[in-house]
């Protein structure tokens, strides 16, 4: 077998971080976008909906050049850690955290919308505060979407190509990843090794999302059957 | 007895386009307390209001001396704060969780053994004692509704709201469940709000009515007083009337306690004489009559040695039968509308042009303020 499985590790690796980092980050921020009144609000889901359509060269020249060492994000980083961000494990988990925004917040934020308002208003009335009402009605309610999300983030992070290319550069065992080795291969003429990653990248892809389809599948009865 | 509560409240409700506004004020004292209107009328943004909901423009909500809202003052307790309980129309019954945490979900800040106790007590008084384990979907609509005045009353609220949370069963069921209600606010007395469009619910329930209209207070007394009596014409459609005529005072019998009216029909282009029972209004003046269709009688012979004063001639016009009951219009001068059942019908031959003779007591014409 001529699987790198050290790429296959470490991309399992990003994808777990960022995965875990925008559970996190995305549950508030999903909170906000299914519930906020802000008039302005179209324009915040527009920018969380950008990395589906954008370019990922475009989202990677951008994110590189944040992370280098002109930007103040970079100056700031170099100050404090003495390194740069660029070309390293954990400037390609920003930028992949970054990539994979929607994929988590999307889910997240369309299931939270469709929980029925008299629900949340119900728990209010029981005395209960908004902190403790989104643990105990609106995130038990929302668990399919919650697991689409998630199950998304980390499989669309495993795949990632353009944005990893751009940031981390192809440093074996920091930031070389499945599809760069895949890319790698092909461009070596090493195309029986090419289709031994890429098929098992394909096998990984295909059960997750049957995984997700199939959880959302299974019929359950939220709301009041009236 | 606990505190009443009174409400005062200005909101502008609605988009640019059918906008209207709430602007009311009154008083609910324990017990219960029906707001009643047709829909649209503005009932559950005013249970909204009081839970916090929705915040009113201006005005002031308070539960005796705890103020929940005051808008002068800058006051506005948030919903989890105020002590309000509220039943949805659709009850907003958490699907996740089972009867028992539902009921038990107001009370996480007691311990175990207090929340057993609470709960166990409150699913006695309800009779759904054996569902606890049950989800949601499990059970029965009227164990649903049980269920969820369970929930609310177990947090032991200074106020109830009540949206419409009967409507959707039957009879039997529903006096059952008020009757629950009734023991269990016999022995906590607070102020109940119970919002319905239903005629029949109000005389079941009710000991004070208040009747809102487009935002306003129409009226508001016993039930008798604000259904029997309309004032106004909103209400009368509402309280079921087939027929509603114009009217105009032709003379007045102060001594014998009743007047004669004239209705007229554009429909028919001619009159009838009625008498009616008296109130306060000028030969002349123009008023309303309202007479339910099941409150005339029909005869195919002149009837005589009646005590109603009114008994007209006719014909009528068609029959229809709808399910089972038997709608007659019959032509008298107006048209009007006379419910009979199908044995009615049959044993009285009647067909469209048969003469007959109507037979209307004087109370049962309702008089109503143009």
């Amino acid at each position: 077998m001529s699987i790198d499985w050290q790429a296959f590790w470490l991309t399992a690796q990003l994808a777990f971080v960022v995965s875990a980092v925008l559970l996190i980050l995305g549950l508030p921020l999903a909170y906000w976008i299914a519930f906020s009144r802000w008039r302005w609000k179209f324009l915040v889901e527009a920018v969380v909906a950008l990395p589906i359509v954008l370019p990922p060269t475009v989202l990677g020249f951008y994110v590189l050049v944040a992370l280098g060492s002109r930007s103040l994000l970079g100056r700031w980083w170099i100050a404090c850690t003495g390194h740069t961000l660029a070309f390293t494990f954990k400037g390609l988990v920003i930028g992949s955290i970054l990539y994979s925004l929607p994929f988590a917040v999307q889910p997240f934020a369309a299931s939270f919308a469709a929980i029925d308002r008299r629900l949340i208003a119900a728990s209010a009335t029981l005395g209960t505060s908004p902190w403790a009402t989104f643990f105990r009605v609106i995130v038990p309610l929302s668990v399919p979407g919650l697991i689409t999300g998630v199950v998304l983030t980390f499989a669309h992070t495993m795949g990632e190509f353009g944005v990893v290319l751009m940031v981390g550069g192809n440093i074996p065992g920091v930031t070389r990843t499945v599809s760069i080795d895949i890319y790698d291969r092909v461009q070596a003429s090493d195309y029986a090794g090419a289709h031994e990653t890429a098929l098992l990248l394909l096998i990984f892809c295909f059960v997750v999302l049957a995984v997700v389809y199939g959880l959302n599948r299974r019929p359950r009865s939220l709301g009041p059957a009236t | 007895m606990k505190p009443p509560l009174t409400v005062q409240l200005r909101k502008r409700l609605g988009r640019t386009r059918n906008s209207f506004s709430l602007d009311l004020e009154f008083h609910a004292a324990p017990g219960i307390t029906i707001l009643f209107g047709p829909s649209g009328a503005g009932k559950t943004s005013v249970l909204d209001c009081n839970a916090g909901l929705l915040t009113p423009d201006s005005g002031r909500i308070a539960i005796g001396e705890h103020v929940l809202f005051d808008a002068s003052k800058g006051i506005n307790l948030a919903t989890p704060r105020r002590q309000v309980g509220y039943v949805f129309q659709d009850l907003a019954l958490f699907p996740h969780l089972s009867v028992l945490e539902n009921v038990e979900y107001g009370l996480s800040h007691l311990l175990r053994r207090q929340r057993r106790e609470r709960s166990s007590g409150i699913l006695d008084a309800f009779r759904v004692t054996g569902l606890g384990s049950r989800k949601i979907s499990e059970v029965s609509g009227g164990e649903r509704q049980r269920v969820a005045l369970a929930r609310t009353l177990v947090t032991d609220p200074a106020v109830l709201l009540l949206d419409e949370p009967l409507t959707a069963l039957d009879a039997s069921t529903k006096s059952k469940i008020i009757s629950d209600l009734r023991s269990w606010n016999a022995a906590h007395g607070i102020p109940i709000l119970y919002v319905t469009h239903s005629r029949e619910e109000v005389f079941a329930l009710g000991e004070r009515v208040v009747a809102l209209d487009r935002g306003r207070i129409v009226a508001q007394g016993t039930p008798h007083e604000v259904l029997d009596a309309p004032q106004q014409e909103t209400i009368a459609q509402l309280a079921g009337f087939e027929n509603i005529f114009d009217a105009s005072v032709e003379s007045t019998n102060a001594d014998r306690g009743t007047m004669t009216c004239k209705l007229h029909q554009e429909k028919v282009g001619s009159s009838v004489l009625l008498e009616t029972p008296l109130v306060r209004a000028e030969v002349g003046a123009k008023l309303r009559v309202g007479i339910y269709a099941g409150d005339i009688l029909l005869a195919t012979v002149l009837p005589i040695g009646l005590s109603a004063r009114n008994v007209i001639a006719g014909n009528i016009v068609s029959l229809e039968q709808r399910d089972v009951i038997v709608s007659a219009r019959v032509n008298c001068g107006v048209e009007m509308e006379v419910h009979l059942t199908l044995a009615a019908r049959d044993a009285l031959e009647l067909v469209p042009g048969k003469q007959v003779w109507l037979v209307i007591k004087t109370h049962s014409c309702r008089l109503m303020q143009k």
